[in-house]
This record gives C-alpha cells, sequence and structure tokens, in this order.
C-alpha cells in the first residue's frame, strides 16, 4: 500500500487534526472573542468528518495493519462524533452565559475527538496507545477547565493522577502480552492465542489490559474516579465524559478484547461478568443517597456500564450488537439528561442540587417532562427507548447461558429504579420551589428536545439501529 | 374478519385523545381542566362504545385468534401482532367500559392539575388494553411495564398523605416481579425462536426449562394479582390512591395477573402448573382464609375492601388452576365481576369521601338517614362482594368452588369458609357505615347523592345484578376458547408424561 492510499483511509481523522490545529492557531489570534466562531466550525468540522466516516463502506486497513476501518468503527466513530459536537453546542451556550467563554475547550475537545477516533479504529496496541493517550491528555486539561474553582483543578489532577496510573498499567500489560506472543499487533495476537493455550504470563497481561479498559469505562473496582471527577468537572465536560468519551472507551473495550483475544475467552469472560455484576450492584446501590445530580449521574453512569458490558460478557456477536445498542441509546439518553441539567441554573448560577428540582412539574411542566421521559428511559422503562437496550444485552446474556449476571443485573436494576423514581418523585410531587431561569440557549433546548422525543418514539422504529449495530458487530466476527 | 384493524384503534384512541388535550386544552385554569375532562370522556365513551362493536362481532363458536393484526416490529420473530379470543376479549370490554365511569367520578373530586391527570389516565387507558390485545410477548411486556408509569404518577401526584410510599411501593414490587419475566420472555425467545404468542401457545417447552420459566412468569402475575404473601403492596396503593386510580386498580391492574395465568402459564408451562397447582392452591387457600381475617380488623374503608380484593383473587387462582371447564370459567367470570363489584365498591366510598374527607369507619354511621339512595346503591354492591345469589359475584364464587371440589374437596371446604368471613366483614362494614342512629354532628348535613353519582352508580348497580341473573352472554363467548385451552392442556402434558412412562417401562 502507498502512503497516499493509507491517507486516503485516514481522512476523517486528518480533516480534524489539521481543522483542530486551524481552529487553534485561529483562536490564539482572534482571543476569546472568538471562541462562538470557532466552536461552530469545529461542529462543522465534526460533521464533515462524520460525513466523510458515514460514506466510506468498504473496510481497509492502513499502515500495515495497525489501523483499520470497518463497520464496528464507523458505528462508534459517529457516535462519538455526534457526541462530541453536541456536547461542543453546549459547552458554548453554557459558558456563554456565564461570560466565561474560552476558545481552547471546543480546541481540546476537538484533539480529544481525534484520539477517540484513532483508538477505536486501532488494531495493534501501539496505534491504541497513541490514540488513547492522545484523548487522555486533553481530558485531563478539560477536567480543570474551571482554573478557578477548587472543585474542577482537584477533578482535573485526580483524573490526570489516576489517568498516568493506568496508562502505566497499560503499558505493562501490554509489555507482557507482546513479550508472550511477539507481537502488538491484533490479528497476530489473535492467532497466537487461537488455541486458548494460555500461559500466566499471558494471562497478567490479560489481567492488566481489562483492569484499565475497566478504569477507563468507570466500572467496580476502577470506578473510585468517576464520582469525583464528574462532579468536579464544568457540567458540559462531564457530559463530555459521560457520552463520547464513555462510548469510546466501550468501543476501545470491545475493540482490545474480542480483536486479540477470541481464543481467551474463557479467561476475560470471568472477569467481565464480575466487573458487570459489581458495577450495577455499586451503581444502583451508592447513586441513592446522593443529592448533587451530577454525581448521581456518575453513579447512574456505573451501573450502565455494568449492563452494557453484559453485552461483552456474553463475547458473541449478539452481545456486541446489544452493547452498541446500548451504547447508542446510552449516548442519546446521557446527552438529553445532561442538557437538562445545564438549563438547571437559577439567577445565573448553576443548580446541581435534586431538591431543587422540586415542583418543576408546576413551574416549567415541558422541561419536567423532557427530563422525566429521559429519567424513566434511563432507568429502562418501557415503553422509552431504555427498554430496548437492556432487552438486547440481557437477551445476549441469557443466550450465552449467563444466567446469574443476567439474574443479579436485573435485580439491581429495580433497585436502581428507586433513584431514577425519586427524581421523578421530586419533580411531580413535591412542593414547588421557585422555577428556573429561561433562555438557557438554542441549542441545549433542541438536545434536551431532541433526545427525549427519540427516547420516547424509539418504539415505534426500533428496527434499523438494531440492523445498523447488528452489522457494526458482525465486522468483528468474520 | 374485518377490513379494518378495530383492535389498534380502541388501544391508541385513548393516547389520540391525550395528544388532543395537550393541544386543545388551552386559556384560563378552568377552561383547561373543563376541555380536558370533556376530551377524556367522550374519548372513553367512544372506545366502551368501539369494544361493544368487538363484543357484537365477535365470534364465539371458536377459539381462534380474531381480528388479528401484524406488522414487523422489533426483529424476525418479535413483531406487532395483536388479537383477541374468548379468554381476553371480555377484558377490554371490561377495561373500556370502566374508564368513562373513572372520568366521571373524578369529575369534581380532582380539581388540580385536571389536564396532566386525564392525560395520565388515557395513557393507562392505552397501555391496560394493548395488555389483553397483544399476541406478541415482547409486545405484552410493553404495555404490562408501561401502565406502572402512569399509576405511579396517578398515585404520588393526586394521592393521599402517604402517597409518595405507597407509590414507591407499587412500583418498586411490581417491577420486581416483572423484571424476572422479562428474563424468561427471552429464554424463550432463544428457545422457540420467536416471541409470537400463538406459536408459543403449541410449543412444548422441555420440562425442567418449564419449571424455571414458570416460576419466573409467577413471580410477575402473583405480585399483580396479588396473591399472599406479596399482596402487602395493594393495601397502601388502594389507600393513598384517588378514587378513579382505586377503581382501575381494583377493577383492571389486578386481573392482569389472571389474565398472564390464562394466557401463559396454563397453557404454555402445561406441566409446570400442574407441578405447582399444590403450591398455587395452598397460597390461594391462605388468601382466602387470612386475609378476610385481616379484613375483619380494618378501620379504614377502602383498605377493607383491599383486603377483600386480595381474598376474591384468591378464588380466582384457586379456580384457574383446577383446569376444568368450570373452575376456569369461574374464574374468568369472576374476574370480570370483581372488576365492576370492587370498582363499584371504591365509588361508593369516593362518594362519601368526597364529602367528609375521611375513609375511618368510625367517622360514619347512620347514613341510611339521610343518603337512602347511597345506602341502596351501597347495599347491593355489598351484598354482590359477599357473593349472594343473584349478584354477579355469587356465580364466580361457585363456579370456582364447583371446579374445585372435583378436584380438591379439602380446598373447597376451606374457601367456601372464606365465603362465610367475606359476608362478616362486608355486613360489618355495612352496618357501621349505613345502619344505626346517625349521632355524628358532621354527618348532620350530609347531601344523598347527586345526579352526576347516580348517573355513575345506577348502571353499575344493573350490571352487577344482570350479571347473576342472566351471565350467559360472558359464557358465551369464553366456553369455547376455555374448552380449548383445557383440550390443548391435556394434549401437552401427554406429550410430558409419554416418554417418561415409556422409559420406566409404566403404562399410564
Amino acid at each position: 500500500m502507498t502512503l497516499q492510499s493509507d491517507l486516503m483511509v485516514l481522512l476523517p481523522e486528518l480533516l480534524v487534526a489539521a481543522g483542530a490545529m486551524v481552529l487553534l492557531i485561529g483562536g490564539v489570534t482572534g482571543g476569546d472573542r472568538t471562541t462562538g466562531i470557532v466552536s461552530w466550525l469545529a461542529v462543522a468540522l465534526l460533521a464533515i468528518a462524520g460525513c466523510l466516516v458515514f460514506a466510506r463502506s468498504a473496510p481497509a486497513t492502513a499502515f500495515g495493519g495497525a489501523f483499520v476501518v470497518d463497520g464496528f468503527a464507523r458505528f462508534a466513530k459517529i457516535l462519538i462524533l455526534a457526541g462530541s459536537a453536541l456536547c461542543i453546542v453546549m459547552a458554548n451556550e453554557f459558558f456563554g452565559l456565564e461570560r466565561r467563554q474560552r476558545f481552547e475547550l471546543p480546541v481540546l475537545m476537538l484533539l480529544a475527538t481525534l484520539g477517540m477516533m484513532l483508538m477505536v479504529s486501532a488494531s495493534s496496541f501501539i496505534a491504541l496507545y497513541m490514540g488513547l493517550e492522545l484523548q487522555s491528555l486533553a481530558l485531563y486539561v478539560l477536567a480543570a477547565f474551571n482554573r478557578d474553582s477548587a472543585r474542577s483543578t482537584e477533578a482535573g489532577l485526580k483524573y490526570f493522577v489516576l489517568g498516568a496510573l493506568s496508562s502505566g498499567m497499560l503499558l505493562y500489560g501490554i509489555s507482557l502480552i507482546y513479550g508472550f506472543t511477539g507481537s502488538t499487533e491484533f490479528a497476530v495476537i489473535a492467532r497466537a492465542t487461537a488455541g486458548g493455550g494460555a500461559n500466566l504470563g499471558l494471562i497478567f497481561g490479560l489481567v492488566f489490559l481489562v483492569a484499565v479498559l475497566a478504569f477507563k469505562v468507570g466500572a467496580v473496582p476502577f470506578h473510585m474516579w468517576t464520582p469525583d471527577v464528574y462532579e468536579g468537572s464544568p457540567t458540559p465536560v462531564t457530559a463530555f465524559f459521560i457520552t463520547a468519551v464513555k462510548v469510546a472507551a466501550f468501543a476501545l473495550f470491545i475493540r482490545a478484547i474480542v480483536a486479540p483475544f477470541p481464543g481467551m475467552m474463557h479467561q476475560w469472560q470471568q472477569i467481565v461478568v464480575v466487573v458487570s455484576m459489581l458495577s450495577t450492584i455499586l451503581g444502583a446501590v451508592a447513586a441513592i443517597g446522593q443529592t448533587n445530580i451530577k454525581r448521581l449521574l456518575a453513579y447512574s453512569s456505573i451501573g450502565h456500564a455494568g449492563y452494557a458490558l453484559l453485552g461483552l460478557a456474553a463475547g458473541t456477536q449478539l452481545g456486541i450488537q446489544g452493547m452498541l445498542v446500548y451504547l447508542a441509546y446510552y449516548l442519546l439518553t446521557n446527552l438529553g439528561m445532561f442538557a437538562c441539567v445545564s438549563a438547571m441554573r437559577r439567577d445565573g448560577e448553576p443548580v446541581e442540587d435534586i431538591r431543587q428540582l422540586a415542583g418543576l412539574s408546576r413551574t416549567q411542566p415541558w422541561f419536567a417532562f423532557a427530563m422525566g421521559a429521559l429519567t424513566l428511559s434511563l432507568a429502562g422503562l418501557p415503553p422509552l427507548a431504555g427498554i430496548f437496550a437492556k432487552l438486547y444485552v440481557f437477551g445476549a446474556a441469557i443466550q450465552a447461558h449467563l444466567y446469574v449476571p443476567a439474574i443479579v443485573n436485573i435485580v439491581a436494576s429495580v433497585a436502581g429504579a428507586f433513584y431514577y423514581l425519586r427524581i421523578l418523585q421530586i419533580m411531580y410531587f413535591d412542593d414547588q420551589v421557585r422555577g428556573f431561569d429561561r433562555g438557557i440557549g438554542g441549542g441545549t433546548h433542541a438536545i434536551m428536545w431532541g433526545t427525549s422525543f427519540v427516547s420516547m418514539f424509539f418504539v415505534v422504529v426500533p428496527a434499523p439501529l438494531i440492523l445498523l449495530a447488528g452489522s457494526a458487530a458482525h465486522a468483528l466476527f468474520p | 374478519m374485518s377490513g379494518w384493524p378495530i383492535l389498534s384503534a380502541i388501544t391508541f384512541l385513548p393516547l389520540l385523545g391525550a395528544g388532543a388535550i395537550v393541544l386543545f386544552a388551552r386559556g384560563s385554569k378552568e377552561a383547561v381542566a373543563g376541555n380536558a375532562r370533556w376530551i377524556a370522556l367522550v374519548t372513553t365513551i367512544v372506545a366502551f362504545a368501539l369494544s361493544l362493536v368487538i363484543w357484537a362481532r365477535f365470534d364465539g363458536h371458536t377459539a381462534a385468534f380474531q381480528f388479528v393484526e401484524r406488522a414487523d416490529w422489533l426483529a424476525p420473530g418479535i413483531g406487532y401482532h395483536m388479537g383477541v379470543d374468548g379468554i381476553s376479549m371480555l377484558f377490554i370490554v371490561l377495561t373500556a367500559g370502566l374508564m368513562p365511569f373513572c372520568i366521571l367520578a373524578s369529575w369534581e373530586s380532582i380539581e388540580d392539575r385536571v389536564a396532566e391527570y386525564m392525560i395520565a389516565f388515557l395513557a393507562l387507558e392505552t397501555l391496560m388494553i394493548g395488555v389483553f390485545c397483544a399476541l406478541d410477548l415482547v409486545l405484552f411486556y410493553l404495555f404490562f411495564e408501561g401502565g406502572l408509569i402512569p399509576m405511579f404518577l396517578i398515585i404520588g401526584v393526586w394521592g393521599g398523605k402517604r402517597r409518595v410510599y405507597a407509590s414507591f411501593k407499587f412500583f418498586l414490587y411490581t417491577l420486581l416481579g416483572s423484571v424476572l419475566m422479562l428474563l424468561a420472555i427471552l429464554a424463550m425467545y432463544y428457545v422457540a425462536g420467536t416471541t409470537d404468542i400463538v406459536t408459543l401457545l403449541h410449543y412444548h417447552f422441555d420440562a425442567k426449562l418449564q419449571a424455571f420459566l414458570w416460576l419466573a412468569f409467577f413471580a410477575s402475575f402473583a405480585v399483580k394479582l396479588p396473591m399472599w404473601p406479596v399482596h402487602t403492596w395493594l393495601p397502601d396503593a388502594h389507600v393513598e390512591a384517588p378514587t378513579a386510580g382505586s377503581v382501575i386498580l381494583a377493577g383492571i391492574l389486578l386481573k392482569m395477573g389472571g389474565y398472564g395465568f390464562l394466557r401463559f402459564s396454563l397453557p404454555m408451562f402445561a406441566s409446570a402448573s400442574v407441578t405447582f397447582t399444590p403450591l398455587v392452591f395452598a397460597l390461594s387457600v391462605i388468601a382466602i382464609i387470612y386475609t378476610s381475617l385481616v379484613a375483619l380488623a380494618q378501620d379504614d374503608m377502602k383498605k377493607l375492601i383491599a383486603y377483600s380484593s386480595v381474598a376474591h383473587m384468591g378464588f380466582v387462582t384457586m379456580g384457574l388452576f383446577t383446569l376444568t371447564q368450570q373452575g376456569l370459567d369461574g374464574g374468568i367470570f369472576q374476574m370480570l365481576s370483581h372488576g365492576v363489584i370492587s370498582g363499584a365498591l371504591f365509588l361508593c366510598v369516593g362518594v362519601v369521601y368526597d364529602r367528609m374527607h375521611t375513609r375511618e369507619i368510625t367517622a360514619y354511621g347512620g347514613l341510611v338517614n339521610r343518603m337512602p339512595l347511597y345506602a341502596a346503591c351501597f347495599m347491593v354492591f355489598s351484598l354482590a362482594n359477599v357473593g349472594l345469589p343473584g349478584t354477579g359475584g355469587f356465580i364466580g364464587e361457585f363456579m370456582t368452588m364447583l371446579g374445585t371440589f372435583a378436584v380438591n374437596t379439602w380446598v373447597a371446604i376451606f374457601a367456601a369458609t372464606g365465603v362465610i368471613l367475606s359476608a362478616a366483614y362486608a355486613l360489618y362494614l355495612y352496618r357501621r357505615i349505613v345502619f344505626g342512629e346517625l349521632v355524628k354532628p358532621a354527618l348532620r348535613t350530609i347531601q344523598d347523592l347527586s345526579l352526576r353519582e347516580v348517573a355513575i352508580l345506577a348502571p353499575l348497580v344493573a350490571l352487577t345484578i344482570a350479571m347473576g341473573v342472566y351471565p350467559k352472554p360472558v359464557f358465551d363467548v369464553t366456553s369455547v376458547s376455555v374448552a380449548n385451552l383445557i383440550a390443548e392442556h391435556q394434549t401437552a402434558l401427554a406429550i410430558d408424561h409419554a416418554p417418561k412412562f415409556a422409559a420406566r417401562g409404566l403404562n399410564p
């Protein structure tokens, strides 16, 4: 393959990279006044990249197989690009209301998105590590973006220290895997481990790898950083963390486990099953006591990580399909939820205490309705979108005879329903407090309405998304 | 049968009504409330008329599903499939029939957030009718489970003092039962390759798998029905719910559990049903006797009726699991008549609650002196609740016991004592509220039924007596389907037992 054809495969990534540089230069020249323009240009850039990703239907590899564009990568990238673009829109309006816009934010988000695109397309551990680090470094800065806030800087520092630790573990795991299989390329490792003849060194490497991946998706017992980081970061950044970044991490989890280690499924399945059960239980129980909406959603996302991992634990094409359906639903619903959270603002100050939602159904009935629909969708109650996502991951688990994890997780989902219902209770049953500020920005409003609309009416035409996820999952099981 | 999708029409018509309220109920608070009430009333009456059309065009001579509609939906094997047979059709009529009464009963007692209230009720009606029409398990689950959300809001927003506690308890209890059913549905999908109910009715599951599936479905339906000992959510939910909410809860939502047993547990898991019959009988008998005794000790009117509902549902489960023609016919009839009678009793409680704002039995007494019309209506329903011959309550209880007697004499004898206890608590309640001297000062000025209340209660009185005197129209609809269910159950049992006996060298 020539360099030129390699670069053509990488065209969307190159576009984002070049665009980020140009916008950075533009921002430096123009100062913070240009944030609005930079943000919208960044959104446009992501939209074009999305079209390019969508247009390329044939699978391709580049750079000697280190980089692969297949159906799976396309599905994940479209989700990531959509999530990032909408988060930039929200961030622009959120900081615009506070008059604290800085042009670095959209640029950093672009760079993080570039890292995510690279890592979900990675087909060797070196490429994977590069993408992951590019993403992480941008994210550390984003977490501490409110430089004057102690909570935000604490979040950034915590994230950085723990992220660096996980990177070290990842490198250690990769070196063990390299040492025992002789390669960092997924295809070669897959051939080397095909017989299932696992030796102890390789298993150690695999365990380190899974631990780091579990850290990235915020699954128990590597979840400790998520509540603090998600609470401390500015709301749009938390939205970015919980949507696009999480989806990318899940896609990475799937790719880095399923592609190189299909022969060692027995080994990694045990870990994933336990991680999945612990995550749903902790997510359900720990969220009950939370009063900060961002912290509550952080625990909720730990729980969701558990459900999604159930699909991976099945280890089948159906499981991956279910997981991808789950990711699409998760991205959509959380985007809407965070649009609601960033609309919670009173006298210009952000409000994060859920008790301040009291009586919202009287003061702002439509806001309460949209948020209520999204909350119920997160709880996975029919007929909202969440039940279909659950249907697929649990179906895959049942098909793979994972009965105990399926039962544990679904019982945990009932416990989890409690705190989602509590949000509903506060909005609908409790006596009212003052309503929130109006005029939170058209983009945020549109995201809130669009996502809740899709959550409500997904039941009418569920098939297209499921078929798309099915063909994406097929790419990993040729 | 018919050219146009009448089942989809009746299912989604209430949702259209809810949409109409959103669009057209505008203006001042009074205008919004007035519009919402009228739109809801008209919608529910049209839906009721549609349900009568279904009944009129229903062919009682076949056990096949009628008015069938199919469309692609989720995946191969999981489609949009609607249809009714003799078991489900009358529940649709019951649901659609009770709804206008609920709207009328809330006409004046709900003053706050009327539009939202009517929307919640209409959405609930869509989901309830959908449960009885659905011929696909996933679709059924969506309707079954989705009904929790509007009911949660109805109890939580318009309920009494402990409404938050009651609504959460109601929701989480039922959800916990249902999610296990969801797993069972998924397991069935991967074994049988479809969730189509018509196909699954003839599919034979492995005996061991059947037991697990049966238990998972049982968890859901036992909570919903409710059976002892998972009935504790019901008294709380009933007490806190607004009157119309209680009517729907007792009249329809409980019936979904019984319907589930009829539609899924008995025909699909034939041998597991036989295995677990002693368990069901034991729980039913405990429910009949124990909850009747508990009802005797209540001093809250709604709570008393709630416990009596649990006891009456005990007759239903007992009758259904006899797997005899009388038992099943009687169980279905009992569900229908209880839907009317308990609904009417809750409406009667609502009448005095609207005047006095208390449900304490001790706060009343001697109402007959100032409310003769009310006393008459209440008496009819109380006696029907007891199961007096000539009322709807008698037929169901009698037939279920007839069926049980043929299968298990002891169970029938214990259940019969429950009838005596039901007379005790119902008459005791009636005496304390209606008879005696009117001595409480607060009751001196109480008014008899208004025209609206007469319009609500009179048709129900007529219906209660009609069901007791001339039950034939109901049995005309149900008997062929029930006979078919029993025949297929026997066939399924034969398949299960044949190889076992052959292996052991025994002759069945």
